[in-house]
This record gives structure tokens, C-alpha cells and sequence, in this order.
């Protein structure tokens, strides 16, 4: 949000370096007096939760690189000697596994907590937009990541994820082939795919990085989303970032990272699959491969199609139109406090999605078959149908005036979605 | 609209030829970089292996590894050609042999997917055409599927007994890769 820097360099050094590369004025302006709605609840601390993740898996990440061997006959090995030879290697270790899993944990939140409160809406799709690429960046940086180890359930995970591409074949005959082809710099899984997942998990997170610093800069320009949805309007709707916002994410971060620690320490492996304690072998498929939890959800939509071309399209569809969101959504309200039919939809989403991520983790037959099938037609017409067609006749329930007044309990000040202020924007 | 075109000078041309070559190199360096990622020379020196088929028995199943692939061999069974070859050809999910040793629009017979010089020896790749894991079937006591022959565990694809699609998601035939007696016993695969 723009707003009239407040900066006041006290020291001549800082004055000297305000007209040369003010630095000092943007943390000033977008980190400490930046005005953020005075009714965020513990939903807003992900955003830092997330943040906080990226910086423990690039920490555990450099230095278990320092360890790791990306040889196909020597990295199962080299990961065995982090966690019992290299000091501190098996909390290293456990930090980045279970660290992923937490950082998923926290952008299905993150996401949901957009979902809920229509922070997709005008003037935030870049961000959105920017929030899905980051999404992608992640999973393809956590799918590398998990190859690595080298075990069998990393192994065939890749060749099932890699084979996806093969699906082109019958687009254009040999397509596929060739692009699978030059993924693996090979015929099959092997040493020279290795190398290449690990030289891109070292790269990804520092696109991620990147992507992140776009995604805060496209928050910083329209402002945060709030419960109610409604813009800050006056002075009173809004408190600085710090200390407020800097102390509540604190602390939600403190109740997160305990939940953290708890799986580093008590539980570390309660999240991983123990088949990937067993080394790669190229001529034994496990008998049930399952990915890692955080994907289960788009795998069992994968499989619920019988045809692997659609199956293909559906699993990147899943992901891909959550990109689209903004402009699938007809509805001027933003949040779904003030949707009473949507809120119902979004209700079945969250389950269809919960439902979706148990029924990836069984066997593709009968009943679960039937009910992935069933979960991922409601999953695409939540958002090919729902949210397009709801938008059009949903009468939206009464609205406060302002942020002040919700927070203050002053009850509806009368004012309709339809009203200027509750509105996204132009669109 | 401007009805006017401004001549081009000479100023333009150069940008545009410039602008031009430059894209043109920055596309032809792309090449190397992208080109990097596919199989290197030693990987494909290993293209061929030999394997002895004499001491499989009867009903029997090997595996070897070709290019880093497993490739199912089995000796099988009268029952198991007799099943196979009663099969009409309007019953199968995939009707092309998928046999690089006959041509690429030969129906997908059991004649079609062995080579005639031992129509008993079946020989396949052993990845499933849907993503690319290795069906069961090969050891005693595996699961078979349905038509037994193969079951991929994964997806559930059905394989019969010359290892063709008859059920499950995966779109094509298990490929029979180019391969040719070299003695009465003896396949070179590749």
C-alpha cells in the first residue's frame, strides 16, 4: 500500500546513505510502519511461516549438500552417512524432510486462507498469479529434492512423474519419447538423471526466492486482504506492521515451529514412506508406489483417469487453473464471511480436497477408484462451475462499514456489497 | 489511422538486421544447453546385449538389463500361445504389434510379437506403457493379471500372454525391442 514514508535517518552515516541506496527507508516503510488491517487473524501468520521455512530448507539444504553425493551408486550410501557419521547429519537431515512437509503444510493453509477470504480478487491476481508459480516452484523443488535419496520410492517416482512426458506420444508420435529421453540423458532412470535433479534442487529455491520477493512487493503495493475483504479507509482501519504484526507472527511461528520440532525429534519419519529406506533398484517396481504425502491429493486425480493423455491434462490441470482463479470467480465480494451459499461450496472443497489426499494413498481400484472419480469431478466443478456460475445469483449477506466498525462490533453499517467500498475494484 | 508510411531508413535497417542476427545467435547458443541433456556417448555404446536363451526351461521367465532397461523373456507354454492366439484382433485395446522387427502398422497377432524363428520366446521391454514401472509376472507367484501374463502393480494394467494391453490405463502393447537370433540360442538385443 503507498503510503508517505516516514523514514527520518537520525545518524550522518544513515543520511549519507539515504541519497545514495535508500535501503534503510524501504525496510522502514514496508517492514516496520507499513499499515496493515487491524483485523488480521492467525490465518495472516502463514505468509511469515512460509518465509521462515525458506530460509531452514536453504540452511539444511547448502550445508547437506556439503555431504551428499549425487552418483547413482553412492548417494543412498552418502545419505546414510549424513545420519549416522556426519555431525549433527540425522538433525540436519530430519529438519530438511520434515521441513518440507511443514512448508507444505503451511501453503495449503496459505492458499486456503486466499481461497477463503478472496484475496485473489482485483487488484491482487498478480499476486495470486505469482503465489501459484511459487506454488509450482515448490513442488517441483520438493519432488527433486526427494529423488535424491536414491531409495526405492524416489526412484520410482521419478520414472512415473518423468513418464507423464510420454503422454505427448500421442499427440505426435515420438514426441514423448524424445522428450522423456532427453530428461534422463538416457533410456532409463539412471546416473545422469541424478545429476541433473540435484544440480536444478539447487537452483529451484533460489527462484523460489526470487519469486517471493515479487510476490511481497506485489502485497506491498495494494495492501493486505483482511477478514471482511473491505479496503482500509480511514486511519483507524489500520496499525503499523511492527510491532503488531511482527509479534503476532512471532508467536504463531513459535506454535508452529514446536509442531516442527515434534516431528523432527519424536516422530521423523511418520511423514516419509519406509520403502525409501530400501536402495533404488531399476528392475523392482514396489509394489505400491505413493507419493510423498503433500502431492496426494493431484495423484489420486492423475489416476483417476483411466486415459493417460487426460489423466496427464487433468493432474496439470488441477494445479494450473488455480492460476485462473480471479477471473473464474464472478463474485464482487470478497470474503465468504459474506457469501452464505459459497460458503457451503468452499466447505465441500476443503473435503473434497482432504478426501482426494486419502483416496491418493490407496490402491486405484474399485471404491476408491469410484471415489476419486467422484472427488475429482466436484474438484474441477468447483472451479469450471461453482465459482463461475454462483457469483451471478448469490445475494451477498450485510456487510459492515468499514474494518473499525467490524472490529468494533458496530454491527452492518448498511452497506451493500454492491457499494464501492466492498468491492474489488474495477473489473 | 495514419494513412502515411514512414520510408525506412537507414538507421532502421540496421536495427532490425541487428535485432535479427542477434536472435538468431542467442537461439543457436541455446543449442548446446539444451542438447547437453541428452544421452551422452557412453550411454549409448551400451546399445546391445547378448543373451543365451538355452537354459530357460519351459514356462519359464528371465529378465536381463538393456539400457538400463529390464527385458522380460519367457519361454512359454502351449496353453499360454493357444490363449493368446485364439484372441480376435477387435478385442484388443491396442491393435499394432509394437514390435520394432516388423512394420510399424503390422496388427498386434501373436505371430506379430515374436519372431518367427522361435514363436515360444517371448521378448519385451518390461516397463508398462503407462508410466513406465515394471509389471509382475516375471517370478513364481507373482500376480499375472487378469489374461495372464503381466499385472502392473502401480496403475493396474492388464498384460496377456504376449505381453499385449487388454485392460487398465496404460495406452499401448509392452514394446518388443529390435533383436535377432545370432545362433540357435543365442539373441542379440539392440
Amino acid at each position: 500500500m503507498a503510503h508517505a514514508s516516514s523514514y527520518k535517518p537520525n545518524t550522518a552515516i544513515a543520511k549519507w546513505f539515504d541519497v545514495r541506496l535508500p535501503i534503510m527507508r524501504l525496510m522502514h516503510d514496508q517492514l516496520q510502519d507499513f499499515p496493515t488491517p487491524r483485523n488480521l487473524n492467525y490465518l495472516w501468520t502463514f505468509g511469515g511461516i512460509l518465509t521462515f521455512f525458506l530460509v531452514v530448507q536453504l540452511a539444511t539444504g547448502i550445508v547437506l549438500a556439503m555431504h551428499y553425493v549425487p552418483h547413482e551408486s553412492m548417494a543412498f550410501d552418502s545419505v546414510e552417512r549424513i545420519m549416522r557419521d556426519v555431525n549433527w547429519g540425522w538433525l540436519l537431515r530430519y529438519m530438511h524432510s520434515n521441513g518440507a512437509s511443514m512448508f507444505f503444510l503451511a501453503v495449503y493453509i496459505h492458499i486456503a486462507r486466499g481461497m477463503y477470504y478472496g484475496s485473489y480478487k482485483a487488484p491482487r491476481e498478480v499476486l495470486w498469479v505469482l503465489g501459484v508459480f511459487l506454488f509450482l516452484a515448490m513442488m517441483a523443488t520438493a519432488f527433486m529434492g526427494y529423488s535424491l535419496v536414491w531409495g526405492q520410492m524416489s526412484f520410482w517416482a521419478v520414472t512415473v512423474i518423468t513418464n507423464l512426458f510420454s503422454s505427448l506420444d500421442s499427440i505426435v508420435p515420438g514426441l514423448g519419447t524424445t522428450v522423456v529421453q532427453w530428461i534422463w540423458g538416457g533410456f532409463a532412470v539412471g546416473g545422469p538423471t541424478l545429476t541433473r535433479l540435484f544440480s536444478l534442487h539447487y537452483l529451484l529455491p533460489f527462484v523460489i526466492v526470487g519469486l517471493v520477493i515479487l510476490h511481497i512487493w506485489a502485497l506491498h503495493v495494494p495492501g493486505n486482504n483482511n477478514p471482511t475483504g473491505i479496503d482500509i479507509k480511514t486511519k483507524s482501519d489500520a496499525v503499523p506492521f511492527h510491532p503488531y504484526y511482527t509479534l503476532k507472527d512471532a508467536y504463531a511461528l513459535c506454535l508452529f515451529v514446536i509442531l516442527f520440532m515434534g516431528f523432527v525429534f519424536y516422530a521423523p519419519n511418520f511423514l516419509g514412506d519406509p520403502v525409501n529406506y530400501e536402495q533404488a533398484d531399476p528392475l523392482q517396481t514396489p509394489p505400491h508406489i505413493v507419493p510423498e504425502w503433500y502431492f496426494l491429493p493431484f495423484y489420486a486425480i492423475l489416476r483417476a483417469i483411466p486415459d493417460k493423455l487426460f489423466g496427464v491434462i487433468a493432474f496439470a490441470g488441477s494445479i494450473g487453473l488455480l492460476a485462473f482463479l480471479p477471473w473464474l470467480d464472478t463474485s464482487k465480494v470478497r470474503s465468504t464471511r459474506y457469501r452464505p451459499i459459497y460458503k457451503w461450496f468452499f466447505a465441500l472443497f476443503i473435503i473434497v480436497v482432504l478426501a482426494l489426499g486419502y483416496l491418493g494413498a490407496k490402491p486405484a481400484e474399485g471404491v476408491y477408484l469410484l471415489f476419486s472419480r467422484i472427488g475429482t469431478a466436484l474438484y474441477f466443478g468447483h472451479l469450471l462451475v461453482v465459482l463461475p456460475v454462483l457469483g451471478w445469483f448469490e445475494k451477498p449477506s450485510a456487510m459492515p462499514g468499514s474494518i473499525t466498525d467490524d472490529v468494533l462490533g458496530k454491527g452492518s453499517g448498511g452497506s451493500r456489497p454492491s457499494a464501492a467500498s466492498a468491492s474489488p475494484g474495477r473489473r | 489511422m495514419a494513412t502515411k508510411t514512414v520510408e525506412p531508413n537507414r538507421r532502421d535497417f540496421m536495427t532490425i538486421a541487428a535485432g535479427s542476427f542477434a536472435a538468431v545467435g542467442g537461439a543457436a547458443a541455446l543449442w548446446p544447453f539444451i542438447d547437453q541433456m541428452n544421452p551422452d556417448a557412453s550411454t549409448l555404446s551400451l546399445a546391445t546385449v547378448e543373451v543365451d536363451l538355452a537354459p530357460i526351461e519351459e514356462g519359464q521367465s528371465i529378465t536381463v538389463s538393456w539400457r538400463g532397461k529390464p527385458v522380460f523373456i519367457r519361454y512359454r507354454t502351449s496353453a499360454e500361445i493357444e490363449e493368446s492366439r485364439s484372441v480376435k484382433l477387435d478385442d484388443l485395446a491396442d491393435p499394432v504389434a509394437r514390435n520394432e522387427n516388423v512394420g510399424d502398422s503390422a496388427p498386434a497377432t501373436d505371430q506379430n510379437r515374436v519372431n518367427v524363428k522361435n514363436e515360444k520366446m517371448l521378448v519385451m521391454i518390461g516397463i508398462c506403457t503407462h508410466l513406465g514401472c515394471i509389471p509382475k509376472g516375471q517370478r513364481v507367484g507373482d500376480e499375472k493379471g487378469e489374461y495372464g501374463g503381466w499385472f502392473c502393480p502401480c496403475h493396474g494394467s492388464h498384460y496377456d500372454t504376449a505381453g499385449r494391453i487388454r485392460k487398465g490405463p496404460a495406452p499401448r502393447n509392452l514394446d518388443v525391442p529390435a533383436y535377432d537370433y545370432i545362433s540357435e540360442t543365442k539373441i542379440k538385443i539392440g
